[in-house]
């Protein structure tokens, strides 16, 4: 007999029993859907975060004040001292710290920036030129204000991108225009190109950058800092640098306990290996959720191919009794096996790319991930072939009367 | 291996069916061997068949002979537990014997391997249950077509072979049915044109009217009539005394052991 009658019994016994068919496929469709969807989701959520950190700035160590902690700090107080320019002066002294290549001061006020008749209020830092880099900012037109400015305390301004075109309207260039800072007059010296979504925590496109010195003159007075950015050398001399951080704000803080610091380091690095691990953490999980979905789907396709076959061993009896050769046998119910599991193969990615699409919330989407669907439809398809074709195979080897005295 | 010669392709309507002659099928003629009315299609020696082993062993069949010659019509009677049923099924290449020759249109059935077993189930036996065993779900158009499709005939011829047993078994009309909706007379009769669309020489029965009413009853007796007629050679299991009564000879098994009853028909 040819291929193309097995064919034709394998469609026909599929569609005599439609809801066996279609249970079959349900556990393979669930379990491809999930692996799919499960490791998109993990896929996407890495890549999303991962942008995150790149926004942040490259080897840049971030110094910011905070309450000591510990009942000692608790105690102490009163003694808790802000960042002042003093600080930045002595971390900027080549003796002390050797490997430190440039010191940052910040301040940074909320402020309401006005052209014409569009105002809007952004946020305002005020830094030293070495702030572009470090923040990982770059201007798209125009230029970043120079060390000159900073020393004259010129009015001179560099605005996010969203600030460009919300203030001076889209498609506007506004470099040499001027804007109104809290009613200061600034002249617009360039535009940030933009960050997007991924471009840190805060939307640094709504950001405007002037020099330290004018921001302070205009708007924060000359209190204290809000953070100093120091950038190493080299990546490599990061930790050293790191190190002559702490022992000069140690002294000057008068701080004998390291875990009572009342400013802290924060570096990019630390944040990424931070962010990584917790997210590794959580690939690890939805890997796990899908492996045992796919495990679950594995079962169910087992359980129903077994029973199909064993429910159907009295009909195989009556094809062996008509003539069948076992080989037919066999490769009508391995073609079943087949046709399903592909069928629901297909249905199962389908649906898992469809459900990708759906936007999430929080602005990150699904990404799917190849190597996940190939793998899900193999093993799926695998078992569903395998548990098919092992209780045929054994049916079809059986004496025709030993089938057929199944009940 | 099964010699090409004793596979009948043709003729599945035997000439005798009535209302049939318009039959392409049936103008096709038998090939046969110069030999072949010498060699009896059933030739069983010593044959046993034990199930079990040691105390629990039960002696189904004990070194029983039996021959059959080509166009007989024998009845196999004896009560429930006998062997009769183990001995239709060991004849039908459904099971095989502990011990003793079967040789099946001069072939030793022990020589020939499960393919070949499967070739000679499809080409050369006809076999009808008493539970009828048809394939639920499928028409019956499909169940009686099954066993040439195992044997490779062509879809055309496959048809016309199908359309004229089931015309010969008086359910023409019913080709569509599906056998939840045929009553069992119907379905044995549909087990019956399944039986004998290969043009099998040999026909085996295990109690076919034994789930039957009387009227359904004389329609498949009417049909072996027919058919033995014609020249089949058919073995039919029975315990009904009426049926034994329409066969040649009658044979009766008792304990594993076969005797011939005579006088059936003198």
């Amino acid at each position: 007999m040819s291929s193309l009658e097995i064919l034709r019994f394998a469609v026909r016994a599929l569609l005599a029993n439609r809801l066996r068919s279609l249970l079959t496929m349900l556990g393979i469709i669930i379990g491809i859907t999930a692996v799919i969807i499960l490791t998109a989701l993990g896929n996407g959520a890495s890549q999303y975060i991962s942008n995150q950190i790149t926004g942040l700035g490259a080897s840049s160590v971030t110094v910011a004040a905070r309450a000591p902690s510990g009942t000692a700090g608790a105690a102490a107080g009163a003694s808790s001292r802000p960042l002042t320019s003093a600080d930045a002066t002595a971390l900027a002294d080549p003796q002390g710290a050797p490997d430190v290549a440039y010191v940052a001061p910040v301040v940074q006020s909320s402020a309401t920036v006005t052209s014409g008749a569009n105002s809007e209020t952004d946020t305002v830092i005020g830094s030293t030129p070495e702030y572009f880099p470090s923040s990982n900012s770059t201007v798209a037109s125009g230029r970043a204000y120079t060390q000159a400015e900073v020393d004259d305390g010129r009015p001179v301004a560099v605005l996010g991108s969203t600030v460009a075109s919300d203030v001076f309207g889209a498609g506007v260039d506004p470099v040499g225009r001027t804007v109104l800072i809290n009613d200061s007059p600034f002249q617009v010296v360039g535009v940030l190109q933009s960050k997007g979504q991924g471009g840190g925590f805060s939307n640094a496109d709504s950001n405007v950058l002037a020099p330290i010195s004018t921001v302070q003159s205009t708007l924060t007075g000359y209190g204290n800092l809000n953070q100093i950015d120091v950038g190493a050398r080299s990546s490599a001399v990061q930790t050293a640098a790191e190190s002559e951080i702490y022992s000069i704000l140690d002294r000057r803080h008068n701080i004998t306990d390291p875990n009572d610091r009342d400013y802290q380091l924060i570096s990019s690095a630390q944040i990424a290996q931070v962010l990584n691990s917790t997210l590794s953490t959580l690939s690890l999980l939805l890997a796990g959720i899908a492996g045992i979905s796919l495990l679950v789907g594995g079962i169910g396709i087992t359980n129903i191919m077994l029973v199909s076959v064993t429910e159907r061993t009295r009909e195989i009896g009556i094809r062996k009794a008509l003539g069948a050769p076992p080989s037919a046998i066999l490769a009508q119910f391995l073609i079943e096996s087949v046709i399903l599991s592909a069928l629901a193969g297909l249905i199962g990615v389908g649906i898992g790319i469809a459900l990708t699409w759906i936007p999430l919330p929080g602005g990150f989407r699904a990404i799917i991930v190849p190597t996940a669907v190939v793998i899900a439809v193999v093993v799926s398809i695998g078992i569903g072939v395998f548990f098919g074709g092992y209780p045929a195979r054994r049916a079809s080897r059986l004496r025709p009367i030993e089938a057929l005295r199944r009940e | 291996m099964v010699p090409a010669a004793v596979l009948p392709a043709a003729a599945v309507v035997p000439a005798a069916a009535p209302g049939d002659d318009e039959h392409p099928a049936m103008t096709r003629t038998i090939p046969r061997r110069p030999d072949e009315a010498d060699v009896p299609v059933l030739d069983v020696r010593a044959m046993s068949k034990v199930y079990g082993e040691g105390d629990t062993a039960v002696h189904a069949l004990r070194e029983v002979n039996l021959v059959v010659r080509r166009g007989e019509y024998v009845a196999v009677v004896g009560q429930s537990g006998s062997g009769k049923s183990t001995l239709l099924n060991i004849l039908g290449c459904l099971d095989a014997p502990t011990s003793g020759r079967y040789l099946l249109d001069g072939l030793d059935v022990a020589d020939l391997d499960e393919q070949q077993q499967s070739v000679l189930r499809n080409r050369q036996i006809g076999f009808i249950f008493q539970s009828f065993n048809l394939i639920p779900r499928t028409t019956a158009f499909a169940n009686v077509e099954l066993p040439m499709v195992y044997a490779g005939v062509s879809r055309r011829d496959r048809r016309q072979r199908t359309e004229a047993a089931l015309d010969l078994v008086g359910l023409a009309g019913r080709s569509d049915h599906r056998p939840n909706q045929l009553s069992g007379g119907q379905q044995q009769r549909v087990a019956v044109a399944r039986a004998l669309v290969t043009s099998p020489a040999l026909l085996l029965a295990d109690e076919p009217t034994g789930n039957l009413d009387t009227e359904s009853t004389a329609d498949v007796l009417n049909l072996f009539d027919g058919l033995h007629s014609t020249g089949r050679t058919i073995v039919l299991i029975t315990h009904d005394d009426e049926v034994a009564e329409r066969a040649d000879r009658v044979v009766v098994v008792s304990d594993g052991r076969l005797s011939e009853r005579n006088g059936v028909r003198s």
